[in-house]
């Protein structure tokens, strides 16, 4: 099993887990700034092009990509071989990197938790691929909105975290 | 009320303040 641990594999790894980081945080990032906040300007009858075909597939990259960051992301720390200590945020090792990064991948797993528990389930009854009652859906657009905003405000930090880790401390 | 998380800009100011206080305490735990 030597191979998993090869510089080589480990770059690998790394390039496989920024894209697909890329991936979840621009869909998260035009949802959020273009999206969303657009909507209201968009004539009702022009709406479901949103709704129905652009969201949707946004959607299905959107947490694919989300699922594919954190396994790459935890699969890399293994790799390295710090990856509990960065989830102990350091204290095993007393070491400010690990806690920086540590912070990035308690942030990532918070938001990839939110987007498949929260988020995804949401958006299929407000978008209306699950079969729920006319009344239920502005409560469950509404709840997907505000954790996907949490998401906005937590990929801050969580980006902050991820890159200072390796490059600032 | 208004839901603070309502707003965009109330949530990346609120990412930056997590961001500096994160900040601050990995610069003053070690």
């Amino acid at each position: 099993m030597d191979f998993l641990t090869d510089p080589y594999a480990v770059f690998l790894v790394r390039w496989f887990h920024i894209m697909s980081g890329i991936m979840w945080i621009g869909l998260l990032w035009y949802f959020n700034f273009v999206q969303i906040p657009n909507m209201p300007k968009i004539p009702d009858e022009q709406k479901p092009a949103i709704s129905k075909v652009i969201a949707p597939a946004a959607l299905f990259w959107f947490r694919w990509a989300a699922l594919a960051t954190i396994v790459f992301g935890l699969f890399q720390g293994w790799q390295l071989g710090w990856g509990r200590d960065a989830l102990a945020l350091g204290f095993t090792t007393g070491s400010a990197k690990m806690m920086m990064i540590g912070f990035g991948m308690w942030f990532g797993i918070i938001m990839a938790i939110n987007v498949w528990f929260v988020i995804w389930p949401n958006q299929q009854k407000a978008l209306g691929l699950v079969e729920v009652p006319a009344e239920d859906k502005p409560a469950a657009a509404r709840m997907a909105m505000l954790f996907s905003r949490t998401n906005t405000m937590l990929s801050i930090p969580m980006m902050y975290s991820m890159i200072a880790g390796p490059h600032l401390m | 009320m208004k839901n603070p998380l309502e707003s965009l800009q109330n949530t990346i100011l609120l990412g930056l303040a997590i961001t500096i206080v994160m900040a601050l305490v990995v610069k003053y735990t070690f």
